[in-house]
C-alpha cells in the first residue's frame, strides 16, 4: 500500500483515488521530504513521488518553489505548497476523514507547534553540529561540545514526550502526530551521526522514553517504508564530508 | 466570564507587537507586563524555561510562546472576530508561507544591518530584494490578507517601525526602492490596532544605538 521508493519516480498504488491529483517533489534521503510522505500515508492518500536528482534542481521544482528553490513541494491539483511544516498542516486540513495529525484543542496545537519549532530551529541544527565539528581544528573538543548540546536538547525532548504522550506511545497520544513526524523524520540522520561518531545520543540511561518511542515510530505502518536505511545515509554523509574537506577550488 | 490573560513582553520587540496587534484586532482585554531583558522576571523564566524569551501569552495560567504560535492560538480561540488566517486550506498555506518568509528573510537581513559591523550594505541590498518579493505577493491588494488585514500583515507590519533604523544604519531609502510596500504599511497604520501597537521609530533607533555601543560596534 505504501510505496517503497528507490531512486526512480514511482506511482504509489493502493487506493482508488486519482494519483495524478497529488504529487510530491523530493528525495528519499531528506528528512523534510519524509514528513509529508508520512502525513499522506496516515491519511491513506495516494501520490506520485517525483524524485529529484542529487546535485541538480528540476524545472518543476524551480517553477513550483521559485522563492526558496527547495524540496519538499506538494503539488495538489496543480497548486504548489512549500515548507514541510506548512505542507503537513495543509494535508491535515484538506483530508479530514483520515486520523488527525495536529490535535484539535487550540492549546494542544500551540504546544505541538512549539515543539516542532524547537526541534527544527534548535535541536536538529545541534545534531548537524557534531558532523560539522569533524572538519574543525580542535576536533575532539568541538565534538564533545556538540554532543553535549544535542544531549541536553534530548533531555528537554524526553520531558516533552512525558508531558505530551500522557502515558501513551507517541507525542500525539495513541497515534503518531505532528511532533512525532517532525522529530521522527530526523531519526535516520541521528542514527547515522551516532554510528559515524561512535556515540549514543538517544540512550536508555538519559532518555528511556525516547528510546521506546523511536522503536515504535520506525515500526509504524505509515513510517517504515519511507524511513531511509542508516547505511545509505552514511554513504551520503561521507560524500558531504569529503566535499567539506576538499581544498577550495582556485 | 473573565479570561485571565497576561502578556509578558518588551515594548520595542516586533515579535511582541505582532501579539499586541492580534489581541487588539480581536478586542481582547489583557494585562501587559513589561520585561527588563537584562533582568528577566522569575515568571518569564518559569513560563518559558526553554527559550527564556518574550513574548509569552499566559491564558488561564497556561503559557503559549513564540509570536506566530501565539497569534495562531489567539486566532483559533477567538475565532468569531476579525479572522486573521483564511479558512481555505490553500490560502492558509500561502499565508503561513509568507509569514515564514518574513521570519526567515526580513528579520535576518534587518538584524544584520544593525547588529553586525560591516554587513550593512550587503544586508540592506538583500532586505530590499526580500521586500520587493513581498511587494510582488501583495500585488494590487490593499492587504496581504486581501480585502481585510490578515496573518501576513500582522507578521510584517511591526518591522515598519524598524525601517528608520535600517535606513539610518545603512544609508538607504526603503520608500524609494519599495514605494508600494511603504504605502501598504501606511494603510495598516490607519488601523488603531496597528498604530496603538507600533513603537516610535526613534525610540527603536535609540535602543539600537545603546545595544551597538554595549557590544562594541559603535
Amino acid at each position: 500500500m505504501f510505496c517503497k521508493c528507490s531512486s526512480s519516480p514511482r506511482l504509489c498504488l493502493g487506493s482508488a483515488m486519482a494519483t495524478s491529483d497529488v504529487k510530491l517533489l523530493g528525495a528519499w534521503a531528506s528528512p523534510y521530504v519524509m514528513r509529508p510522505r508520512i502525513a499522506l500515508n496516515i491519511k491513506s492518500v495516494s501520490y506520485e513521488f517525483l524524485e529529484e536528482t542529487v546535485g541538480s534542481k528540476s524545472q518543476l521544482l524551480l517553477q513550483s518553489n521559485p522563492v526558496h528553490k527547495k524540496m519538499p513541494v506538494l503539488i495538489h491539483a496543480g497548486k504548489p505548497i512549500c515548507e514541510s511544516l506548512i505542507i503537513m498542516q495543509y494535508i491535515d486540513e484538506v483530508w479530514t476523514n483520515g486520523p488527525s495529525i495536529l490535535p484539535s484543542d487550540p492549546y494542544d496545537r500551540a504546544i505541538a507547534r512549539f515543539w516542532a519549532a524547537y526541534i527544527d530551529d534548535k535541536w536538529f541544527p545541534s545534531v548537524s553540529g557534531i558532523t560539522r565539528a569533524q572538519g574543525e581544528e580542535a576536533k575532539a573538543v568541538a565534538t564533545a561540545v556538540a554532543i553535549e548540546q544535542v544531549s541536553a536538547g534530548l533531555v528537554v525532548l524526553e520531558e516533552a514526550f512525558e508531558k505530551c504522550s500522557k502515558g501513551k506511545g507517541y507525542f500525539g497520544g495513541e497515534q503518531i502526530g505532528y511532533v512525532d513526524i517532525v522529530l521522527g523524520s530526523f531519526l535516520g540522520w541521528t542514527r547515522m551521526t551516532e554510528k559515524m561518531n561512535g556515540v549514543k545520543l538517544i540512550d536508555e540511561a538519559k532518555t528511556p522514553g525516547l528510546v521506546g518511542w523511536a522503536e515504535r515510530f520506525c515500526a509504524n505502518n505509515a513510517v517504515k517504508e519511507v524511513m531511509p536505511e542508516t547505511e545509505k545515509l552514511e554513504e551520503i554523509a561521507k560524500m558531504i564530508q569529503a566535499k567539506f574537506r576538499a581544498p577550495p577550488p582556485k | 466570564m473573565a479570561e485571565a490573560l497576561v502578556l509578558l513582553d518588551f515594548s520595542l520587540s516586533p515579535f511582541g507587537v505582532r501579539v499586541r496587534i492580534a489581541l487588539a484586532e480581536k478586542g481582547i482585554k489583557y494585562e501587559y507586563k513589561e520585561e527588563d531583558l537584562k533582568d528577566k522576571s522569575s515568571l518569564l523564566l518559569q513560563m518559558n524555561p526553554v527559550h527564556k524569551q518574550i513574548p509569552v501569552l499566559i491564558h488561564n495560567g497556561k503559557p503559549i510562546c513564540e509570536s506566530f504560535i501565539i497569534v495562531q492560538y489567539i486566532d483559533e480561540v477567538w475565532k468569531d472576530k476579525s479572522p486573521l488566517l483564511p479558512s481555505d486550506p490553500y490560502r492558509q498555506a500561502q499565508a503561513r508561507f509568507w509569514a515564514d518568509f518574513v521570519d526567515k528573510k526580513v528579520v535576518n537581513c534587518g538584524r544584520r544591518i544593525w547588529l553586525v559591523k560591516g554587513e550593512e550594505k550587503e544586508a540592506a541590498k538583500e532586505l530590499i530584494e526580500c521586500l520587493k518579493m513581498l511587494e510582488g505577493e501583495l500585488g494590487d491588494k490593499p492587504y496581504f490578507g486581501g480585502e481585510s488585514f490578515g496573518f501576513v500583515d500582522v507578521a510584517l507590519v511591526p518591522f515598519y517601525s524598524w525601517f528608520y533604523t535600517y535606513e539610518t544604519c545603512a544609508n538607504f531609502s526603503i520608500e524609494a526602492e519599495c514605494p508600494k510596500l511603504v504605502a501598504w504599511a501606511k494603510r495598516c497604520m490607519e488601523k488603531e490596532s496597528v498604530s496603538n501597537s507600533l513603537p516610535d521609530p526613534h525610540k527603536i533607533y535609540d535602543y539600537v544605538l545603546q545595544v551597538r555601543k554595549r557590544i562594541g560596534i559603535d
